[in-house]
């Protein structure tokens, strides 16, 4: 009897859960900014899944060509080939991996960071929640990008050195967050009953409280891949990015100013694909922050 | 007001010990022996060994820190490797430019920012809401230094209007800079100003001006913008880190003589003092102007000026 009392319960649970995302799901189809956002974000993944496959990146994306160089948009180059014969429509393509890649595992790291920081700060409040903040303070009086700058600046340039760069200006944001998201369920009754059944710190907060305050992490995390991605290309353009000859929208674009007057074609296309990049990221996190917590309209 | 100014200036200064020791350490992790920096790479070993007593290289980290943040706190932000110059003067020389550029892209941003917040916030659910917003979204999306690259690509090559780079055309110069600027931080102030807009004119106050007969505009003007601009002054502060940060980017582009554009130099000569230097004086303006944007609020809502007893 009882056993089938719990069985119940669990397929009432999973019913809930599940129209919750389907709730939240149907919300973010009626929203057609969003919906737009995120096509394009998913043809873009697709892109940088496929790109390393399909293109040749000795043969393709970094031999060199002289013969070829400077070419308008022709049929054989769409938007043309660039100071050293590349097709830059194979490039631009290409960095779609390069920049999303990178953009989601440092998301991933500084979420983690600041996740574990975050929630610490949030759920015991006083102390923990002093030193921590102090300490995020100290990283968020310098901004974001003048830090990335001085860790790459400090380090090299290297894709990992450019991971760590943007994941530790990253961090406080994420802990900043998930610290006010964890505050406002830290006094719910769910999270007291949890405590008065004896259940462990850790438990509470990865069961009970995180749960229930992701809709503003989640947000959080659309627009920092967003930001991430932006940085990437913001240090590129001023060469403490991703090392040449691995093509990347901003070194592109900063090639490209030496041919500003008579090759302007040059630094249309990788702008344009940062643009469109950021611009579907923005309008899907626009879009799950409308969906994920409905009175915020 | 005079006890708040002084207390939130006492409160800076262990933030600004923390931002030098964390960016002392991260720098001090950099390769290469400054020593060799200076002299060259063919110095001979007991050249270069003398330097780095002389420097002082080879003490323990927090002396190299305390004695750098001796002379930090007496105005010496140490002396550049490539130029043998004080870095306070090379930096010094160059703060005019960055503000004077941060200055007029934040008036860019705002002037482009509120008539499209108010008029989205007036006009809402219309085509003018959506245009205006689709214009900020643009002004998050796209990279300021793509932006300034189109800006020069077709006011400065293609009409001639404004020069490509460089700063001595006097006003001329700093027109494309502080619109590229100021557009990426356009779009943040328009969405808040909207969005602050269109609770205030839903309060009863507003109702009630409306009541009294007074024309739309100076319903507008009068009674609700000066209250949706509070969290409009908000964003504006916030965005001030990220215009610091924009502006390397844009005086990259432009070759624009700020301290942006010289920290990209120094990082590139491998001259650490002069990181040090620009970061830390990046970090202190950023802080000091956090400082003067919350005494701005309190002109703007007395309410506020009331806390700072």
């Amino acid at each position: 009897m009882s056993n089938t009392a719990a069985v119940h319960e669990n397929e009432q649970i999973s019913i809930k859960k599940k129209s919750q995302i389907v709730d939240v799901w149907k919300r973010l189809c009626r929203n057609k900014t969003a919906v737009l956002g995120l096509i394009i974000v998913a043809i873009l993944v697709l892109i940088a899944i496929f790109a390393p496959i399909v293109l040749d990146y000795e043969n393709q994306v970094i031999k060199t060509d002289y013969g070829n160089a400077l070419k308008a948009p022709c049929a054989a180059h769409p938007f043309g080939t660039d100071e050293m014969g590349r097709d830059i429509l194979v490039r631009v393509l290409y960095a779609t991996s390069t920049s999303l890649s990178i953009g989601v595992v440092t998301v991933i790291v500084s979420l983690t960071v600041g996740l574990i920081l975050g929630s610490a700060a949030g759920y015991f409040g006083g102390k923990v929640d002093m030193i921590i903040m102090r300490i995020m303070d100290i990283f968020l009086a310098i901004p974001g990008i003048l830090l990335a700058i001085c860790i790459v600046a400090s380090l090299g340039n290297s894709i990992i050195n450019l991971v760590i760069a943007q994941a530790v200006s990253a961090v406080p944001t994420f802990a900043r967050v998930v610290r006010g998201a964890v505050m406002t369920v830290r006094d719910a009754e769910y999270v007291e009953a949890a405590r008065a059944i004896g259940a462990k710190d850790s438990t509470i907060i990865f069961h009970d409280v995180l749960p229930n305050s992701l809709a503003p992490i989640i947000v959080q995390t659309t627009l920092q891949v967003a930001s991430v991605i932006l940085s990437i290309a913001g240090l590129s353009f001023i060469g403490l990015g991703i090392p040449a000859p691995r093509p990347e929208w901003g070194a592109m674009l900063s090639a490209s100013r030496a041919y500003i007057r008579d090759y302007s074609y040059m630094c249309l296309f990788p702008g344009a694909a940062i643009m469109i990049t950021i611009l579907s990221l923005n309008l899907l996190g626009d879009g799950l922050r409308d969906a994920l917590d409905p009175r915020l309209r | 007001m005079i006890k708040f100014i002084v207390k939130r200036l006492l409160a800076l200064i262990p933030v600004l010990i923390g931002v030098s020791l964390l960016v002392f350490f991260i720098l001090d992790l950099a390769p290469g022996d400054p020593a060799k920096t200076i002299l060259g790479e063919q110095a001979r070993p007991e050249d270069i060994a003398a330097l780095r007593e002389e420097m002082g290289l080879d003490d323990p980290f927090l002396v190299r820190y305390g004695r750098y943040m001796f002379d930090l706190v007496q105005g010496d932000l140490g002396t550049s490797y490539k130029t043998k110059d004080p870095v306070g003067e090379e930096v010094w020389a160059r703060l005019p430019n960055t503000f004077k550029l941060a200055l007029t892209s934040t008036v860019v941003a705002i002037l482009l920012a509120l008539p499209l917040g108010v008029i989205a916030a007036i006009k809402q659910n219309t085509l003018f809401d959506g245009i205006s917003m689709f214009i900020s979204l643009l002004g998050i999306s796209m990279p300021v230094f793509w932006m300034g690259l189109l800006l020069i690509m077709f006011f400065s090559v293609k009409m001639g209007w404004f020069p490509v780079a460089g700063a001595d055309q006097g006003i001329k110069s700093l027109v494309l800079p502080s619109i590229a600027l100021g557009f990426m931080h356009m779009a943040s102030i328009a969405r808040t100003t909207r969005s602050s807009m269109l609770e205030t004119i839903r309060q009863d106050y507003i109702r009630t001006v409306r009541a009294k007969g007074l024309p739309e505009r100076e319903v507008i003007t009068d009674h609700a913008l000066r209250n949706a601009l509070i969290p409009t002054t908000t964003v504006i502060g916030l965005q001030i880190g990220s215009m610091l940060g924009g502006s390397v980017l844009t005086e990259s582009v432009f070759a624009w003589p700020g301290i942006g554009r010289y920290m990209v130099q120094s990082i590139q000569g491998r001259d650490i003092p002069s990181v040090m230097g620009c970061i830390i004086i990046f970090a202190l303006s950023f802080a000091l102007i956090n400082l003067l944007v919350d005494l701005i609020y309190g002109f703007i809502d007395p309410r506020i000026k009331a806390q700072y007893k």
